[in-house]
């Protein structure tokens, strides 16, 4: 687009570098154009390649437009142009620094144990980022063992370092010292310390990682060390971490449902004839009608339903259920939960009561009365009772959500009762957290069920739950 | 004006990176590295930015302070739903156009329809609205598209001539060019998804809450009065309640908000009482102002 700045001619190496790591992030998922791989380009010939951060954002802003891939693309990023970009340029720091710390050994061994947990004290109480960086390479040395050619990613040997490093008693160490302190400023050294740790942790990946891609290349590592978009993650197998991003993610989804919903509350011009007002208007043009007058239709409020599976066959979708639905009741005023497993119970006010997700969560679990016989699940009754005891409430304006696997122990299905409430109900949807090929197998009824809805949807992860939600207008 | 090519090829705005930091710290807006780069690049390859992030976060104040450091005009497109053509292109002033009939008829003149035509087609009956105002602009202008997540997705077609092409087509006139390849910013809060044929044309920039330093920079800019303990302290104590899990976490402003009432109150240190007290200036929803007090009355471990 713009002529070449004579300073800068792309490299080879970089230039393999930048098609390698394009690849990667097209297996990884994050949808690349050709346009966007030439920006890319361009963006490399343009800016100022030893400055790793400036590189970094440049490049992030030419092939990463959803804020959800980021952390993918920082991934492979450190991959690809920590050491790609120090071999094609033969930068100073990285010739310098790399290869002295793979046979280092030597060095850093001489550090005592004792030595590094001061060292570890002093980084986390001072924040000082170069001792920190020092530390990560040490405590990398001793104690992570890297074993070369073992197809472990960089967590195992971080995980492994930290717990050397016996990370937890510092930080608890640090916290009791917090803890001293008067109140508020207790508070804020604690969440210092905090911010501390989980930067000491990126350190010792950083370093991990470098070491892996100096000796297997980034491919293989990126290939270990391989994970789905936060958009794909089954819902069924989250991580501890997986799950606080997706806290994170739910609460816009939520809030792009309560739209969508609010949405339609806003009126179209296609309301009746407003008679008497256009007799009245009529009187100006000597009684004949030439300006008709339109009712505005009635703005109905509409109201969301969920009913969500919270047994243990569905255990880990249900913390996702109950998450949206939470979610969904702070956006959303209208909105009334149920939980159910062979019983039913309504959790509208104890999720509206709860601060956050946690409490409302263990308050469903003590306090919800959702067990009716022998706490599995039995969908027929669950439904046939909510049928019985909420059905007359449900209205032409409620949209009502299903959200379970409709595996039913073979106890009898009564698809009358959903039947019943998909009558009296405006929308009645069903996510299913099976996979679509184990429908309606084993103790599955969801057929019978399916008949009675408007849409039964598989919803594994949060893009299938944005292409339900995007469906809806 | 029809056919003209853009001269001013992109890219001679900013030195580097780094000056581009350095420019906008001078105009009073601090930017991290990743901002200042995008900026560059945006200025080097001749795209526009799409800045995508929660409110607050200082979107469009980084178009203004483009602007001001390049001494551009600002032409802002203000977006909302049901945003059209005639709002964001332009409009043939149709008043004046029958004015000009009706005086034609008055003053008996013999013009042939086809002379009269392309009379009232023309540019002085053309009224530019903020797209082709920008294009047409022969001084330095930076484009500003605000909050573009909330137009329907069938609107946003609209913007991607002038995005790709920096050109608007007018049937009766042709197609316009830009003399210039003006900076465009379009701001987004991802109230819903953009279409991918937009992003594409943009280069992307995810702005979030600053991190702590970068935010006490910010409020020892913005509130020079402040001492440094209690800048430090504001924004520690901001970036935990942003931690929370709250309606509304609070926006810079709201921080600086909150750093002035201190400043005015005669504050030199933040205790929980004073904190609780002044909580309303940062959170605005009721539950979020209770839960943070008592977080933030909590005893630390």
């Amino acid at each position: 687009m713009s002529a070449p700045s004579p300073e800068t001619t792309l490299g080879d190496g970089l230039l393999s570098a930048l098609a390698g790591f394009v690849g990667e992030l097209r297996t990884a998922g994050v949808p690349v154009s050709t346009t966007e791989l030439l920006d890319a380009v361009e963006a490399v010939r343009q800016l100022p390649i030893t400055e790793r951060a400036t590189l970094k954002a440049g490049l992030a802003g030419c092939l990463v437009k959803n804020e959800g891939h980021w952390r993918t693309f920082e991934a492979l990023f450190d991959l690809y142009f920590s050491i790609g970009i120090g071999m094609a340029l033969a930068s100073q720091e990285d010739l310098e620094g790399f290869p002295a710390h793979l046979d280092d050994s030597a060095s850093s061994d001489q550090l005592s144990a004792a030595e590094l947990s001061e060292m570890a004290y002093r980084a986390l109480m001072e924040g000082n980022r170069e001792l920190m960086a020092a530390l990560a390479k040490a405590a990398v040395s001793r104690y992570a063992g890297m074993e070369p050619m073992r197809p472990v990613g960089a967590s195992y040997y971080v995980f492994k370092t930290l717990r050397q490093l016996q990370a937890d008693a510092l930080l608890s160490q640090l916290l009791a010292r917090a803890g001293e302190q008067p109140a508020l400023q207790g508070l804020l050294d604690a969440d210092l310390y905090r911010r501390r740790m989980e930067q000491l942790r990126r350190e010792l990946e950083a370093d991990v990682t470098r070491r892996l891609v100096a000796e297997r290349g980034p491919m293989a590592v990126a290939k270990a060390t391989r994970r789905a978009l936060p958009e794909d993650m089954d819902f069924m197998h989250l991580g501890r971490e997986e799950l606080a991003a997706l806290k994170r993610a739910v609460q816009p989804l939520a809030r792009k449902l309560a739209v969508h919903l609010a949405r339609k509350r806003r009126g179209h011009k296609d309301g009746r004839l407003d008679f008497r007002a256009t007799m009245r208007r009529s009187l100006s043009s000597g009684g004949a009608p030439v300006d008709p007058r339109f009712k505005s239709p009635r703005r109905s409020k509409p109201e969301l339903w969920v009913l969500a599976d919270i047994s243990g066959s569905v255990a880990a979708f249900a913390r996702f259920t109950l998450q949206l639905v939470y979610a969904l009741s702070s956006q959303f005023s209208r909105t009334r939960a149920w939980a159910f497993i062979d019983g039913i119970d309504e959790v509208t006010d104890l999720l509206k009561g709860a601060g956050d997700i946690a409490s409302a969560v263990s308050s469903i679990n003590t306090q919800a009365d959702v067990i009716w016989a022998e706490g599995h699940s039995d969908y027929g009754h669950a439904l046939a009772d909510f049928a019985n005891r909420w059905g007359a409430e449900v209205t032409s304006r409620t949209t009502v959500l299903v959200l379970g696997d409709a595996r039913s122990n073979y106890h009898p299905a009564e698809p009358w009762a959903l039947a019943d409430i998909s009558a009296r109900a405006r929308k009645l949807w069903w996510l299913n957290p099976e996979p679509s090929a184990y429908w309606d197998t084993g103790d599955s009824v969801l057929a019978q069920y399916g008949v009675h809805c408007t849409g039964v949807y598989e919803c594994r992860n949060l893009r299938q739950l944005k292409t339900f939600i995007e469906q809806l207008d | 004006m029809t056919g003209m090519s853009a001269t001013g090829t992109p890219g001679n705005r900013f030195s580097s990176p780094a000056g581009t930091k350095e420019g906008l710290a001078r105009v009073g807006y601090l930017a991290d590295d990743g901002t200042a780069a995008v900026v560059y690049l945006a200025d080097r390859l001749g795209k526009p930015v799409l800045v995508e992030g929660p409110a607050g976060t200082g979107k469009t104040q980084l178009a203004k302070s483009v602007a001001e450091m390049t001494g551009a005009r600002l032409v802002r497109l203000q977006c909302y739903e049901g945003l059209d053509e005639s709002k964001a292109l332009y409009e043939w002033n149709y008043k004046k156009q029958l004015l000009r009939i009706q005086a034609e008829q008055v003053a008996k003149q013999t013009e042939s329809w086809e002379e009269l035509e392309s009379d009232i087609f023309s540019e002085d009956f053309l009224m530019p609205r903020p797209l082709l105002e920008a294009i047409r602009a022969q001084d330095p202008v930076v484009l500003l598209i605000d909050e573009v997540d909330r137009v329907e997705v069938e609107t946003e077609a609209l913007l991607l001539e002038v995005l790709s092409e920096y050109q608007v087509s007018v049937p009766e006139l042709g197609t316009v060019t830009a003399r210039q390849v003006p900076m465009v910013f379009l701001t987004s809060n991802n109230t819903r998804e953009l279409s991918e044929a937009l992003k594409r044309r943009c280069l992307f920039l995810h702005m979030d809450y600053p991190s702590a330093e970068r935010e006490r920079e910010i409020v020892l800019t913005r509130v020079p009065e402040i001492q440094q303990d209690l800048a430090d302290q504001v924004v520690r104590t901001v970036a935990l309640v942003r931690d929370m899990e709250l309606k509304k976490p609070p926006s810079v402003s709201e921080t600086l908000d909150w750093a002035r009432t201190l400043v005015v109150l005669g504050v030199s240190k933040l205790d929980p009482e004073i904190a609780r007290q002044t909580l309303n200036v940062l959170l605005k929803h009721r539950s979020d102002l209770e839960r943070a007090s008592k977080e933030l009355s909590a005893t630390a471990g």
